[in-house]
């Protein structure tokens, strides 16, 4: 067997001595109760153990076959974003009494994760407008299926009714969620202006209940949403209205959804300081109106004394879990995003009350000049009138999946072909711009898309 | 007020906060600021209300404090049984955050993305060889989505034989999570009484099975650790009624390079990255609960797969019979590197030693605890011990006072009350992270909470004594539920490090 291995203290002399005191003669004595014709004979088919110094070169060469994630000019959203994060995350989440944790079962000994979640909650609370928070779902996706068995849980309608404005794969997880649970999904259309058609919602509604209206803000294609109006809609019909929030950086500039009538507002919240990491992990966050509260999924911190008076924080709510109400539980969450939690409010922290809205601005006056350049660029156009936050569609002379790869051969990477998403739409380019992308960057991207027709 | 000492309580971010203050700055704006914003008031807000205003040292120091009010890993034992709390490397950390992986977007075009497939590839390859499955999905996010992606590719399994059918089986050892993830695929969970062994009752199961259940889900080795010896019979009863076995991989740590699922009639199973394969659990994540499937159940699998062409790597979407997706883009993805270095580290040898090792290091822990702690069931364990308060009775002391007062000692409790089965049950896995030296020390505090128990129990039963918070009142958070801070209604001074 070798001399051990780094990561595992016992050496050979240890194991022998162990043994001794068990009473047993070979390791394999200790496998005994499984079957012989079950274990394994021959070592696993794997490459033999690397040294670390082989490790970090293996794997830096698989990173680096990634074409300049870094460093191509990139004008990608869609659901994930990239902003500058301050060094302070990444530095205090590399803290192992945060990373090397586990789940604050005992408060005692994990008030730093307990009292971190209380104020995550907070801070959720405060960027959506809502009562409640819980301390995170895996990611904006599962958030918003979540959401939705939650609205169905207070209204048993057995049908949700979705925009089709909103991402196309948290469309695909509801449905997914949705599937075996007698629970119809049905989507409906938007105005030429890019926004979610109020009316076509009223007569969805009209023609068949539904336990929750679902809206993005803003939404896949870049535009506002009237959430206002929406509510109103969704208010008649007693439906609840979920707002699912992709980028919410914008909350450093828009209203909360639950002050514009939202009764549940979840998002992806990896803008706030998580890295792309090829799409995860990430975290969803879930907060709703109080009324909600004991149908919440997922962990949730509460303050409360210790016996000597002092405040302290713990897990509360459980007997909504699955831990002890098994099948009967609100979800089958067990672990969630915690680190992931951490770094959103380590980052709401640092950028704070001024440095969100100043982000949220720059984040909107580059997209804004992004759109107008682009617009005008020769052969393209904006096919959408409403505003938008930091993303927008843009119309060009040919298939966008085709500019891509041109444009990509020169260092560009324009944004997302809908054609991805939307078979019909071929020419249209989903583009993001945010505090990343300087002006010269955008020129750039301009010059290029004029050169296509 | 109270004097400053290194566990003094850490006020909250919003307690800290002071207008004015703060922590970030962006360059000068180099594009035209739109006079206002192009947007009207309908959809803006000033401000954010409560929001915090903190300079960059207060946030550090928050946090720092913070950090130091928690138990982890790094500092010793952490015998959460079922948790598999073991050591993080380092250098995971460091190439999971190679600029290269870090900064790939998920939009990325796939020619763009070719390093992040083929990690994904060649980590679904390893993980099948080492549980012997033919596919892996690694999308799902964390264990119990894990499960509920496999039960919902059985429920197509079946749907598309022509009954989707109506009942699981799940035995009444099992994690809570089964159950759950069970009902919201639509199934009616049927709970399974253990026999005295604690471990599934073949006759019982075979006289239940009928063509009316369309899973069994099964944790192995058990939550007792205790490994189903009789496996194969399970599987062959259930596989008789057209039904399928699910395992929990849980408990996985018990046999890498030992035995494999796939060698035991298991036709899907999930494993968790942050238990098996080291990523970190982050306080509570984030997670991995890649799904591995054998061939009959590959057409059901979430998309994206990713498929090798040549030399090169795509995600395929085009798949009729998937279930869909359980969450955006591809999954945790940050995990996959930290898992793949982990058993690139390993390597066969490697990993046989890690079970090896946590299986020797529960045994010795079993042999030196069973004299004074009650071993409920006295099969053979794996990797993890199940012990319970039952010879504590007359002195009053339960098992969350041991839990309670190891914090005194400077131990992480074992998993309390659970499996169900067990009354007062203490579930230990010490992993293969620990030396002889910190396993002696865990077992000398656990014998001497048992004499303290005799001795003072009043002691015990109010540890512990040395923590940051003393028992907190849970019965009251949950009765007045206040989950987020709000601003005091009197904007006075209030005193430092005041609760």
């Amino acid at each position: 067997m070798g001399d051990g291995h780094r990561y595992i203290p016992a050496s050979d002399a240890d194991r022998e001595a162990m043994l001794r005191e068990l009473g047993v003669a070979r390791i394999e004595d200790l496998f005994a109760s499984i079957p012989g014709p079950l274990r394994l004979q021959e070592p696993l088919p794997l490459p033999r153990a690397l040294a670390e110094q082989e490790l970090l070169a293996d794997l830096s060469a698989r990173a680096q076959e990634n074409r300049q994630p870094g460093g191509a000019a990139q004008f990608l959203g869609g659901g994930a974003y990239r902003h500058h994060c301050p060094a302070l995350v990444d530095h205090l989440i590399g803290r192992a009494e945060f990373y090397s944790s586990y789940t604050p079962y005992q408060p005692e000994i994990s008030q730093g994760t307990l009292q971190a979640i209380f104020e995550y909650q907070t801070l959720i609370c405060q960027l959506t407008e809502l009562d409640i928070s819980n301390a995170s779902m895996y990611d904006g996706a599962s958030a918003l299926a979540e959401a939705v068995l939650m609205a169905e849980r207070t209204r048993h309608a057995g049908r949700v009714l979705v925009s089709d404005r909103v991402h196309p794969e948290y469309v695909q997880v509801c449905r997914t969620y949705l599937e075996n649970l007698d629970v119809g999904l049905t989507t409906f259309g938007a105005r030429p202006d890019g926004t979610a058609d109020p009316e076509a919602a009223r007569r969805a509604l009209h023609e068949g209940q539904a336990g929750s209206l679902v809206i993005q803000q803003p939404n896949f294609f870049g535009c506002l949403e009237d959430v206002e109006a929406l509510a109103v809609v969704a208010r008649e019909a007693k439906a609840h209205l979920i707002v699912a929030v992709t980028e919410p950086i914008s909350l450093g500039l828009l209203k909360g959804p639950g002050r514009q009538g939202a009764d549940i507002v979840v998002g992806e919240g990896h803008s706030f300081g998580v890295p792309l990491s090829y799409g995860g992990p990430y975290l969803g966050f879930l907060a709703a109106r109080q009324a909600f509260l004991r149908n919440m999924p997922g962990r949730i911190a509460g303050e409360t004394r210790d016996v000597d008076g002092r405040r302290g924080y713990v897990l509360t709510l459980s007997t909504r879990e699955q831990h002890i109400r098994r099948e009967k539980a609100t979800s089958n969450i067990c672990t969630n995003e915690g680190l992931c939690a951490l770094m959103a409010s380590i980052f709401l922290a640092v950028v704070g009350q001024k440095g969100l809205r100043e982000l949220a601005v720059h984040n909107h006056a580059r997209a804004v000049y992004a759109q107008k350049t682009l617009g005008a660029a020769r052969g393209c156009g904006l096919p959408y009138s409403a505003p938008m936050f930091n993303e927008f569609t843009v119309r060009l002379p040919i298939p966008a999946e085709q500019a891509m790869r041109a444009l990509a051969d020169r260092g560009l990477i324009p944004g997302i072909p809908l054609s991805r998403y939307f078979p019909g739409m071929e020419r249209d380019l989903l583009v993001c711009v945010t505090e990343t992308n300087p002006r010269a960057e955008i020129d750039r991207l301009a010059e290029e898309l004029g050169r296509l027709a | 007020m109270e004097a400053r000492s290194l566990r003094s309580p850490e006020k909250l971010l919003f307690e800290v906060s002071r207008p004015g203050r703060r922590g970030f700055a962006l360059p000068p704006l180099d594009v035209p600021q739109p006079e206002r914003l192009d947007l009207d008031a309908r959809y803006t807000r000033a401000e954010i209300e409560g929001f915090p205003e903190l300079s960059e040292v207060e946030v550090a120091r928050h946090y720092t404090r913070l950090s130091r009010l928690n138990y982890a890993i790094d500092l010793g034992l952490y015998p959460l049984g079922s948790c598999t709390m073991k050591y993080n490397p380092k250098i995971n950390e460091k190439v999971a955050r190679l600029p290269g992986f870090a900064e790939a977007h998920p939009q990325l075009p796939e020619f763009a993305a070719q390093g992040c497939l083929r990690l994904m590839h060649d980590l679904e390859r390893a993980l099948c060889a080492i549980c012997g499955m033919d596919r892996f999905t690694l999308q799902p996010a964390a264990g119990a989505q894990g499960e509920l992606t496999a039960i919902m590719m059985v429920r197509a399994y079946h749907r598309e034989r022509g009954n989707p059918r109506q009942v699981v089986l799940i035995p009444d050892s099992a994690h809570g999570t089964n159950p759950a993830s069970a009902h919201i695929a639509g199934y009616r969970v049927e709970q399974m009484a253990s026999n005295e062994r604690g471990c599934v009752d073949l006759t019982a199961l075979r006289r239940r099975m009928s063509e009316d259940v369309a899973l069994l889900m099964l944790t192995n080795p058990n939550t007792l650790g205790v490994f189903e010896t009789e496996i194969r019979e399970i599987a062959q009863a259930v596989h008789a009624k057209g039904a399928l076995l699910y395992m929990d991989g849980a408990n996985l740590n018990a046999f890498v390079g030992v035995a494999r699922p796939g060698d035991m009639g298991v036709d899907l199973h999930h494993v968790n990255l942050h238990k098996t394969f080291s990523t970190p659990h982050g306080g509570g994540g984030p997670g991995a609960g890649p799904v591995g499937v054998r061939r009959p159940l590959e057409p059901y699998l979430p998309i994206p797969t990713v498929e090798r062409e040549g030399p090169a790597f795509r995600l395929e979407h085009d798949r009729p019979k998937s279930i869909g997706k359980v969450r955006s883009f591809y999954g945790n993805f940050g995990m996959f590197v930290r898992a793949y270095a982990y058993i690139l580290a390993l390597g066969p040898d490697g990993l046989r030693r890690m079970s090896e090792t946590a299986v020797l290091n529960a045994n010795y822990i079993r042999r030196r605890l069973e004299d004074v702690y009650h071993l409920p069931y006295s099969e053979p364990s794996l990797h993890e011990i199940v012990l319970s308060d039952r010879h504590l009775e007359d002195t009053g002391v339960h098992t969350l006072d041991i839990a309670k007062r190891l914090m005194d000692y400077g131990f992480h409790p074992p998993t309390i009350y659970f499996p169900l089965i067990v009354k007062g049950a203490m579930m230990i896995e010490p992993t293969e992270s620990e030396s002889r030296e910190e396993l002696d020390a865990f077992v000398d505090a656990m014998r001497r909470i048992s004499e303290e128990a005799r001795r003072d129990p009043a002691l015990v039963r109010t540890a512990p004594h040395s923590t940051p918070v003393r028992r907190l009142d849970e019965v009251g958070a949950a009765r007045n539920p206040v989950l987020r801070w709000t601003p005091p209604a009197s904007s006075g001074p209030r005193p430092r490090g005041d609760a």
